[in-house]
């Protein structure tokens, strides 16, 4: 039973590990950031440490079971009660092994902390149920929640057939928008209670908490769509609001980012009798055409 | 003795009480262990449907049957009430049961503080469950209770809150209970290094609840400070801190963890050797290993909170001192393999439930020791690849340790033998179901799949449906549980007063008749 388990296991990371395993669905995706792929790589390496020491201690075990059966006639060795020198190996080799786990991690951990020379920074705010996007330096912000399509279907006897419905619970509005190549800092914050922003294939996940700006950052080195959802539990729609993040080449995003930015004025022009401060902006459809 | 004396008037009759007040008013340690037993078998039942109807509502994406805010609840008191209702209250029945008879004691120590700490439970959980008959429904937070989410709660909020503190009351009541019949009433000559394993866990776990239990309800006093008194404890918009209530409940959190495992260390480490026909190996490394996850269970809280922004050097410390944690526990899994090694294995229920927990508890501690690693924890947090990891170590560990203890005590208790076919039965449909249900959690943690969501992509799909089957077929199979005891309570073969003697069972239990007497020992045993 257990060897079938590891070899559905097996088979599932050996489909997943040519190309880009976040189709798969058994495995860690390997993600498109330098980060993701150590973080995948720490994930395979430490997975396949437990496969060797499982092969050897549910070896034992087997064995034993089989060997020692009463049923053939297997007599107790009353004496075998204790050997301090076995149960150093066993204390000793466990710790070895540990070790050699724990320095590769911590460089990698070392590595996922530093937000130094960040190239871009977006602060992201988690609202019950949404986030918001806000260019520090760029005069874009806007919000992003649950598509139209996706959030009609979820609904309590919507009638919709859900598999129907493209990107059902991964899709939004108006995706985060960043250029490829690009050290993006995240500054994270919650509004309401804790969040917490969360895409595999950036190997990011960090907690939006009310009252602390935390910090994350990712590079993306392909172009592409890449989802994620909300990570710590929020209240009734936690499920429901996904993240998406757009990754487009350095001049689309430039075009992007200039095309938002006179959105914005206009907006401003239009809202300033009124002279609120309009945090919002609609996204106009040069974005999508950007895309 | 003092004791001797007293024996003299009790000769010949039990003092049984009969009706109710047998229950009510009951003092005495195997009517508790059996009301505790009863109890938490009526929860885990309960908790059982809660999870059920949660697998109902994930067979397949799409809304079908909840209330987001519903589902959410049943996440919540699912939780709350197989920890604190059916896997705690299910160690302090058998620590009642067996703690006097397998240190040779008439009873336990404080007979009607045992009364209260269990009487509190049924109380506890009215109030707790009471909440879904209030305006907003029961608790929707999680059952970690973090603020400010669970400040949001309505009518529940408190209800919860004092809830879990009668719980914490209940449980240190049994704690000291534990702690002082192990201390004091131990028949002569059984030294601490003889204390049977089974004692030995139990000691040491009540320890933990006694240092954790007051940790946690002073972190839910300051929930309740902050939503009716203002306090802002943990409110920023007072200049308190959010995290510090996560710090604060997994500092109870991470010890109580091993509060819910360490009893069953203790079980199997009692049925291994018995049917191994061999005693334990390396007795000695076990107390003390077992003593070592204690401690280390006081400085790792924070692996579970990686992804709050913790400075570079605290997340350096919980990651290396969670992964220390492997190093006894293995050494417990290698201890209970040599057990087995030459001897001479016989399958009986309580064994075969024994072997599925060294096997599947031991796929726990390998998920246990991936999380471990902080930059992979990132992208395991609060997905279902942790789902997966504590209910394999929870389900075919605790819950199998403590079905596996059942099957070896039982007839000690009831004075028959059960339907070891139909147990048989109940073990392989559970143990092949179990790892339906939860082993392709792993699968949709990994693939992305975030916990606690009532809904989710159609690329999740297959793998959830799996999972359901899995909790029905689960599900289903633990009537069998109950077939087997309530026929063993009423009928069966006579057990002999060593029960298993066709195998090697050694503790003191093992001495006195079946149907164990009323008063456990009422002359002291002499252990060599």
């Amino acid at each position: 039973m257990l060897n079938r388990k590891f070899a559905s296991v097996l088979g599932g990371l050996l489909a997943a590990v040519p190309a880009f395993a976040y189709e798969s669905s058994y495995n860690m995706p390997v993600g498109v950031t330098p980060i993701s792929r150590e973080v995948h790589g720490l994930h395979m390496l430490i997975f396949w440490v437990c496969v060797a020491i499982a092969v050897v201690v549910f070896g034992a075990m087997i064995y034993s079971i089989w060997k020692f059966r009463k049923s053939t006639g297997a007599v107790a060795d009353q004496t075998l009660t204790h050997s301090t020198q076995v149960e150093v190996v066993w204390t000793v080799i466990p710790v070895l092994i540990l070790i050699s786990m724990a320095i590769p991690a911590a460089k990698t951990l070392v590595k996922m902390e530093d937000t130094r020379n960040a190239e871009l920074t977006v602060k992201v705010i988690g609202y019950q149920w949404k986030w918001q996007y806000d260019y520090l330096g760029k005069g874009v912000a806007f919000f992003s929640t649950l598509s139209a399509e996706s959030n009609q279907a979820r609904q309590l006897d919507s009638g919709v057939d859900v598999t129907q419905v493209k990107d059902y619970l991964l899709d939004v509005d108006h995706p985060l928008v960043v250029p490829v190549d690009t050290k993006v800092r995240l500054l994270l914050t919650g509004n309401d209670v804790i969040h917490s922003w969360w895409v595999p294939d950036f190997a990011v996940k960090k907690d939006a908490i009310p009252g602390f700006i935390n910090e994350a950052w990712f590079k993306a080195e392909k172009i592409g769509r890449y989802t994620g959802q909300c990570a710590e539990l929020c209240g009734r729609d936690h499920g429901f609001m996904p993240i998406v993040v757009q990754v487009l080449s350095k001049e689309a995003f430039a075009t992007w980012l200039a095309a938002q930015q006179e959105a914005a004025k206009a907006a401003a022009a239009a809202a300033q009798p009124a002279a609120t401060t309009a945090m919002t902006t609609p996204a106009p459809a040069s974005a999508a055409a950007a895309l | 003795m003092a004791h001797a004396d007293t024996h003299a008037h009790d000769d010949h009759h039990e003092h049984k009480p009969s009706g109710i007040g047998r229950w009510l008013f009951a003092t005495n340690h195997k009517d508790i262990g059996t009301m505790y037993l009863v109890f938490a078998l009526g929860m885990f039942f309960l908790g059982g449907a809660m999870a059920l109807l949660i697998r109902l509502e994930l067979f397949k994406p799409g809304m079908q049957y909840f209330d987001p805010q519903f589902y959410n609840s049943l996440v919540t008191t699912h939780a709350l009430v197989m920890i604190f209702g059916a896997v705690m209250p299910a160690f302090v029945g058998l620590a009642n049961w067996m703690i006097p008879m397998q240190i040779g004691a008439p009873d336990m120590a404080l007979p009607r503080m045992n009364n209260y700490s269990f009487w509190i439970l049924p109380f506890a959980f009215t109030l707790l469950l009471s909440s879904f008959a209030t305006a907003g429904g029961g608790p929707a937070g999680g059952w970690t209770l973090y603020p400010p989410l669970s400040l949001q709660g309505g009518t529940s909020f408190p209800l919860t809150i004092f809830a879990i503190h009668l719980m914490g009351a209940s449980s240190i009541m049994g704690a000291i209970n534990v702690i002082v019949t192990i201390m004091n009433m131990r028949a002569p000559g059984m030294t601490l290094l003889k204390l049977p394993l089974f004692c030995w866990t139990w000691l040491i776990t009540a320890y933990l609840l006694i240092a954790v239990m007051p940790v946690l309800a002073g972190a839910v006093t300051m929930l309740l400070t902050d939503h009716f008194f203002g306090t802002s404890f943990f409110n920023p918009a007072g200049g308190g801190d959010p995290v510090m209530f996560q710090h604060i409940f997994w500092f109870f959190g991470h010890p109580e963890v091993y509060i819910l495992i360490l009893p069953a260390f203790g079980i199997v480490s009692e049925i291994i050797p018995t049917f191994s026909r061999k005693p334990l190996f390396g007795y000695d490394a076990m107390v003390y290993a077992t003593a070592s996850i204690a401690f280390l269970s006081f400085i790792v809280w924070a692996h579970h909170m990686f992804t709050v922004g913790m400075p570079l050097a605290g997340q350096m410390f919980f990651m290396l001192s969670t992964m220390l944690i492997a190093v006894p526990t293995g050494v417990k899994v290698f201890n209970w393999t040599t057990t087995m090694w030459r001897g001479s294995l016989s399958f009986e229920p309580p064994m075969l439930f024994a072997l599925a927990f060294l096997f599947l508890f031991t796929i726990g501690g390998f998920s246990g020791l991936m999380l471990a690693i902080a930059p992979a924890d990132f992208q395991y947090q609060d997905t279902y690849f942790v789902v997966a990891h504590f209910h394999y170590v929870l389900v075919p560990g605790a819950v199998f340790a403590i079905m596996a203890g059942v099957y070896f005590w039982l007839p000690k208790w009831t004075g028959h033998m059960y339907d070891m076919a139909l147990a048989k039965w109940h073990f392989w449909l559970s143990s092949i179901s179990v790892n339906v249900l939860f082993f392709p959690q792993h699968f949709l943690g990994l693939a992305g799949m975030p916990r606690r969501i009532p809904d989710y992509n159609t690329q999740f799909t297959d793998w959830n449906m799996v999972s359901s089957v899995g909790g029905l077929v689960f599900g289903v199979s633990q009537l069998l549980f109950v077939w087997v005891i309530v026929k063993c309570v009423s009928s069966g073969e006579r057990a002999t007063d060593k029960v298993w003697s066709d195998a090697m069972p050694l503790g003191l239990e093992w001495t006195l008749p079946s149907p164990a007497p009323y008063h456990s020992f009422e002359d002291a045993p002499e252990v060599k």
